[in-house]
């Protein structure tokens, strides 16, 4: 993985230092927390709703043994022994004191990590495909783009004051696993009619209040071209976007309003006065940073040991058939080990079990290890002969939930149990909900599902994309949920329907059975999956189970 | 016609340790809900606030937050006001146990 120079190194310390004194004044009242909190917020740090809240970068989710430990450390150190893994592949911990914010800054510095630009309307943590590098489908891995664009962005003069938060994803593969259309500039890599690689750019896509799925606003861009471009699609938008309304101000609103042709135009235009500026030496950047992510060398050796276990070992059949994917070197399996035990805070990780990943990683999975925006763990290169060994160290510690892609991996945000802007909260309805339905033994019959959770309206946790989305409203001093269903985060993705009048906390786990009682029900055959069968049937069917009969003869 | 107050209690974060504190009626300031001051009246509410946000090297974000009396003090309304006295609902951290 990359290294930082000397530059980005001298760069984390002194914006370390720079934080520390702006804490010391802050703490001898030198300064407002009116002029602390911009301070604060360009470094990660919020006031959250029982305390203190830091976010640190985990950029396009790739970390190293030795950063994960210390991420284990921190925890245990300044904070409650565990840390929360985001849906924008960052980690926050919750119970940082403020005088205590240098020290962790310092120590995350140690190990080439910062919370630098995870707050603020700036460019944000690159994000990327969990599987990048590893995955059959890909065409090249997007870490070195994503690399490429966290240093352009890294306090680029430009766009630190943006109207908005602005935030990219990329990934490598066809098969989109970043939600790169959710996203304010999303990046697919695919292949020309020459069979050369570039991207499809997207703008304009984005959650939140107004959800949008982002508008093509090219088709394909040669690589070379890339941070000539996004720097357009970023000057464009820092002259139009709305500085006036904080709600009208991402640039999803800036391309509805000025019309995606309009705005594509100025793009295009703006790329065109750029790209001269632009006299190579990104792309020998580019090429030094590619180095740094060539593949691990591959082992050869026989899996037939992985073959027996898989043919007579149930529990580790069922763990690998939903917790593997298939890796581009056919001896080797990426392994998404889920942060989703029944019961669990979705993306919680303990001290302890951050240790643990650490160590498999050195010893099964050549060393890296990668958050993926569902809030779980990959290690990304196992050779299929270290399976069975693997499987057997995260049982005993707890980590061998064998639910990715089912029902009980949900994403959840921090909602109202830590979000200041949470409306309801979320991590309880995800814990009633895996819990119910791993008592009903459903969850492997209902199949491939993805249940997304947020606390508020800014949808954090992608409710808009779940199969079943569950967005937490406060009406009237009561937590109230409306559920959306059909949505979809990949490369044909979609924003969900929303079902009708939402339901209160003790109702919404009897809601979602009714969904799914309904959904079994009428699937053609158990390998349709609820999101097809919903494409098939649309709202009504599940109308009439949500809401009863009235709905139902209205639906039919 | 004028809508009748609802009580309230002057509420914020300690700056330094970010913790959930609430203004008591002689000038402190209190982790807990029921040792607030229950402030019945809208003017007294504004200048309570005045006094608490001024106190800029102890706590943040001072605001005023709907209550009712109790058997034992002041009882928040909201059931966010309710989750900031106890702490989350997912660990036993917080309040909840700090404070007990």
């Amino acid at each position: 993985m990359y290294s930082y120079s000397d530059f980005d190194e001298a760069f984390v310390r002194s914006r370390v230092a720079q934080f520390s004194q702006q804490v010391e004044r802050r703490l001898d009242g030198s300064l407002t927390e009116e002029e602390f909190r911009p301070l604060r917020l360009m470094n990660g740090l919020y006031l959250q709703l029982h305390a203190y809240m830091l976010r640190i970068a985990i950029p396009y989710g790739t970390i190293s043994p030795r950063q994960m430990r210390q991420l284990a450390l921190i925890a245990d150190t300044w904070d409650k022994g565990y840390g929360h893994f985001t849906t924008r592949q960052n980690i926050q911990f919750n119970w940082p004191v403020l005088g205590d914010v240098p020290a962790i800054l310092s120590a995350l510095a140690d190990v080439e990590m910062h919370a630098i630009q995870t707050s603020g309307n700036c460019v944000r943590n690159v994000t990327a495909d969990h599987f990048a590098g590893a995955a059959a489908d890909e065409i090249e891995d997007p870490r070195p783009y994503a690399e490429l664009l966290r240093q352009w962005s890294t306090d680029h003069p430009e766009f630190q004051f943006l109207p908005r938060k602005f935030k990219i994803a990329i990934t490598g593969s066809p098969n989109d696993r970043a939600v790169t259309r959710a996203h304010d500039i999303g990046l697919r890599m695919h292949r020309n009619a020459e069979g050369e690689p570039g991207f499809e750019v997207m703008v304009g896509g984005g959650l939140g209040r107004t959800p949008m799925i982002g508008h093509t606003v090219r088709d394909f861009l040669p690589v070379a071209d890339l941070l000539p471009y996004v720097e357009a699609v970023l000057s464009v938008y820092n002259t139009l976007g709305r500085r006036d309304n904080k709600y009208k101000a991402r640039v999803k609103i800036t391309v509805h309003e000025t019309g995606p042709a309009e705005f594509t135009r100025m793009i295009e235009e703006r790329f065109a006065e750029l790209r001269p500026f632009f006299g190579g030496n990104d792309q020998a950047m580019l090429d030094d940073i590619r180095q740094a992510f060539a593949p691990p060398v591959w082992r050869d050796a026989a899996t037939d040991g992985y073959d027996a276990f898989h043919a007579n070992d149930p529990v580790f059949r069922a763990w690998a058939d939903t917790n593997l994917a298939e890796h581009r070197n056919p001896q080797y399996a990426i392994v998404t080990v889920s942060l989703k035990a029944h019961g669990e805070t979705p993306g919680d990780a303990t001290s302890a079990q951050m240790r643990l990943l650490a160590d498999l990683a050195e010893r099964h999975g050549h060393s890296d290890l990668r958050i993926s925006h569902e809030q779980n763990v990959i290690l990304p290169h196992v050779h299929k002969s270290h399976l069975p060994a693997l499987h057997a160290a995260l049982s005993q510690a707890g980590l061998a939930t064998a639910n990715v892609g089912l029902l009980s991996d949900i994403i959840a945000c921090p909602g109202m149990d830590y979000c200041a802007l949470a409306t309801a909260r979320s991590i309880p309805v995800a814990q009633e909900l895996a819990m119910h339905f791993d008592a009903l033994k459903l969850e492997h019959d209902i199949g491939p599902l993805k249940i997304k959770i947020s606390g508020c309206i800014n949808a954090c946790g992608h409710h808009h994309v779940g199969h079943i989305g569950i967005l937490g409203l406060d009406r009237a001093g009561v937590e109230n949920y409306q559920i959306t269903l059909g949505g979809d985060g990949t490369e044909t993705a979609v924003i969900g329907d929303k079902t009708g009048p939402g339901f209160a906390y003790d109702e919404i786990t009897p809601a979602i059975e009714r969904i799914l009682r309904a959904y079994l029900g009428l699937r053609t055959e158990p390998s349709e999956t609820f999101l097809q069968a919903y494409r098939r049937v649309g709202l009504g069917p599940f109308k009439a189970a949500l809401y009863g009969t009235e709905a139902g003869q209205d639906a039919a | 016609m004028s809508r009748r107050f609802t009580p309230q209690v002057v509420t914020a974060n300690d700056l330094r340790l970010g913790d959930v504190v609430y203004l008591t009626a002689d000038d402190r300031w209190s982790r807990h809900h029921h040792e607030a001051e229950l402030i019945e009246d809208e003017a007294h509410a504004q200048l309570r606030l005045l006094f608490g946000a001024a106190q800029k090297l102890v706590i943040v974000g001072a605001y005023l937050a709907d209550a009712r009396p109790g058997p034992n003090g002041p009882e928040p309304i909201h059931f966010r006001e309710a989750f900031r006295t106890r702490g989350p609902s997912n660990y036993a951290h917080g309040k909840q146990v700090d404070h007990v």
